[in-house]
């Protein structure tokens, strides 16, 4: 059974708890005494390792294995570089945290700084949440008055600098390494790998690049101890996640769960979503950000062998990409009955177009033609033979680029085929219906 | 004669603390920030304002520009007063974005990447915004607003009309 402990969000609704003062007498900044005063680099790294945690920015990379292998030569500085562009459609936990409790991200952004033996770190922004940079900017200036930030923190003799850096608008730069190269004043192309950032980051030099969900959990899990957080959710899936919410559901928003709640329950229980609004029926899920596979509403709530889903890395891709998806960033997106597939996926494929860096063809020409061909099915100029083309290129695009951008292009596009064909030949084969205002086709039995 | 592109001197204090806090010899990180500032003074990012840019972080021009085209966020033609940026991507449409910009289109009398006749809205369509959940939304410079409906967006413009 999951719980409901919230170990990220159990102080958000604290009125004043974005200033220091009131952050503090929370329990705010005990993670910095506890690792500063009584705790060496790679004893927070043990912890780390022993919690499990998983990134929590979509690929689900085990925290502690990534800090491990930040190398350390003699005499160059190392980076630590926390990932806050969230650009990824239906996600927008990372902007929920750093807004509400911007100090609870400055205190894991220290305790994971002096682990890592950085001594200036970065939390790169996208440029659209300004207004969250300049509450960041304030939390810092008032963790530095208060000694926690700058030379000799608490006289541990550890000196760290923070920098919040904006970007500029494209969801390329969440990419680690396009991320990297928009720091340095450059256009956001994703590097060739190797070398990896943990060799050759940021000024080519040593780096760890870590989402801001992931960082912000390093307090609680240096206060309470990495065995404690990995007893936190199921099997290889430890801790707790934020899911983001939206589309067709009662109450969207940002809510903690501990992994291995059931999907079901996460759904309809009042606790979270409350259900799909009046009247509505489900009738398909993007579970973890627009990148991830669709999956219509009886293969969200139970696998195909009929287990219930849980909401879980390892559940959410029972079954691989034939009946499966990912918990990627936890962009949970519901929608009813009222959805038009074919619209959704279009939708989807101009954003992937419209955000490739362009740098590799099967992206740049890839994304290009499938935005094409579905804009044609939607405006009901499609023939039969583009549902087979879509797949195709789809897939001339997998595993044949620089950064995954184009896997989390080809995926959308490859899952709604799969799983509602009959919704693209519904549009071929009635083209004057499929292009009236509203109208949609839903297959009924799908419908829960 | 065109005005002459200088920041204010708050700016410029600015402008050496953001340069400040990058390694010597990494300038050019301080790239985005300045542009940034820069739009915040102008409004838009003209190529003399972003020569100016490249003259004070020491760099050539071209590398500002091919930084500024490449983000959406700068705009590189005159604006109107209050630029609109709507979110047009799938969640937002699914929270009912669709209908709320057309009506939005439609109260203005323009489309997407036009300027009202008399200077007052440009609008634009944006991708995800990170505010989903509180669907559907436009941002205007920093402000998010967040929850729109037709009743909304007419009390908004007119608001900001006056
Ligand atoms: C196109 C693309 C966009 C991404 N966007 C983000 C993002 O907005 N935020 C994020 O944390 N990670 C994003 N990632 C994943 C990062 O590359 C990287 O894996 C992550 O920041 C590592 O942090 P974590 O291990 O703590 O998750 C993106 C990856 C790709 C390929
Ligand atoms: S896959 Fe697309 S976004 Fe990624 S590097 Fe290649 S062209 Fe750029
Ligand atoms: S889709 Fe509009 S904010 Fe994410």
């Amino acid at each position: 059974m999951a719980s409901d402990i919230k170990i990220l969000t159990d102080r958000i609704n604290i009125p004043g708890i974005e200033t220091f003062e009131v952050y503090r007498k929370n329990g705010g900044y005990e993670a910095v005494e506890k690792a500063l005063k009584k705790m060496s680099p790679d004893e927070v790294v043990e912890e780390v390792k022993k919690s499990g945690i998983r990134g929590r920015g979509g690929a689900g990379f085990p925290m502690g294995m990534k800090w491990s292998f930040l190398a350390k030569p003699e005499g160059i500085p190392r980076y630590l570089v926390c990932n806050g562009d969230e650009s990824e459609p239906g996600t927008f936990k990372d902007h929920y945290l750093m807004k509400n409790i911007p100090h609870l991200l400055i205190e894991g952004m220290i305790v994971s700084s002096f682990a890592l033996g950085a001594t200036k770190s970065f939390i790169y922004v996208r440029g659209e949440l300004m207004y969250v940079i300049r509450i960041l900017e304030k939390a810092i200036e008032e963790a530095k008055n208060a000694g926690f930030l700058g030379k000799n923190i608490l006289g541990s003799g550890y000196d760290l600098e923070l920098v919040v850096q904006p970007g500029g608008g494209a969801y390329i730069c969440g990419e680690e390494t396009a991320l990297l190269e928009s720091l340095e004043g450059k256009r956001g192309n994703p590097r060739n790998k190797p070398p990896f950032p943990a060799v050759k980051g940021l000024y080519q030099s040593p780096t760890v690049v870590n989402n801001v969900e992931s960082i912000s959990t390093t307090p609680w899990i240096i206060n309470h101890g990495g065995d404690e957080y990995a007893k936190l959710g199921i099997g290889k899936s430890t801790g707790t996640k934020l899911i983001s919410a939206s589309g067709h559901v009662k109450r969207p928003g940002v809510y903690e769960i501990e992994l291995g709640l059931p999907v079901e329950e996460f759904i309809y229980s009042d606790q979270y979503l409350g259900g799909i609004r009046d009247g509505h029926h489900l009738k398909a899920v993007v579970a973890g950000g627009s990148s991830v596979p669709i999956l219509p509403a009886n293969l969200i709530l139970k696998t195909a062998n009929g287990e219930p889903r849980l909401m879980s890395y390892e559940s959410l891709s029972d079954g691989g990409f034939a009946t499966g998806t990912m918990l990627g960033s936890g962009g949970f997106i519901a929608m009813d009955e009222t959805t038009c597939i074919v619209r959704n996926t279009w939708n989807f494929s101009r954003f992937y177009h419209h955000e490739s860096c362009g740098q590799c063809s099967p992206c740049r020409e890839g994304t290009g033609w499938m935005e094409k061909v579905l804009f044609k099915i939607e405006h009901g100029q499609g023939k039969m033979s583009d549902i087979d083309l879509l797949v195709d290129v789809a897939k001339r695009i997998e595993g044949n680029t620089i950064c995954p951008l184009g896997d989390a292009a080809a995926w959308p596009v490859g899952s709604a085929i799969r799983h509602f064909r009959d919704e693209f030949e519904w549009h071929i084969t009635h083209p004057h219906e499929a292009t009236q205002k509203g109208a949609v086709f839903s297959n009924e039995s799908i419908l829960v | 004669m065109s005005e002459k592109i200088e920041f204010t001197t708050e700016r410029l204090k600015k402008v050496e603390e953001i340069i400040g806090r990058y390694p010597a010899d990494r300038k050019k990180s301080a790239l985005l920030p300045i542009l940034h500032l820069a739009q915040e003074q102008y409004g838009w990012l003209s190529s003399a304002t972003m020569d100016y840019v490249a003259y004070i972080l020491d760099i050539q021009p071209v590398e500002v520009y091919e930084v500024a085209t490449f983000y959406t966020m700068f705009h590189l033609d005159p604006v109107g007063k209050h630029v609109i940026e709507y979110c047009r991507t799938g969640p937002c449409c699914t929270m009912g974005g669709e209908d709320v910009y057309d009506h939005l289109k439609q109260k203005l009398g323009i489309g997407s990447n036009e300027t009202t006749k008399d200077g007052l809205f440009t609008l634009k369509e944006v991708e995800c915004l990170a505010a989903c959940g509180w669907g559907p939304c436009f941002q205007i410079r920093e402000q998010f607003y967040m929850h729109l409906d037709n009743q909304k967006i007419d009390e908004i413009i007119e608001d900001l009309s006056k």
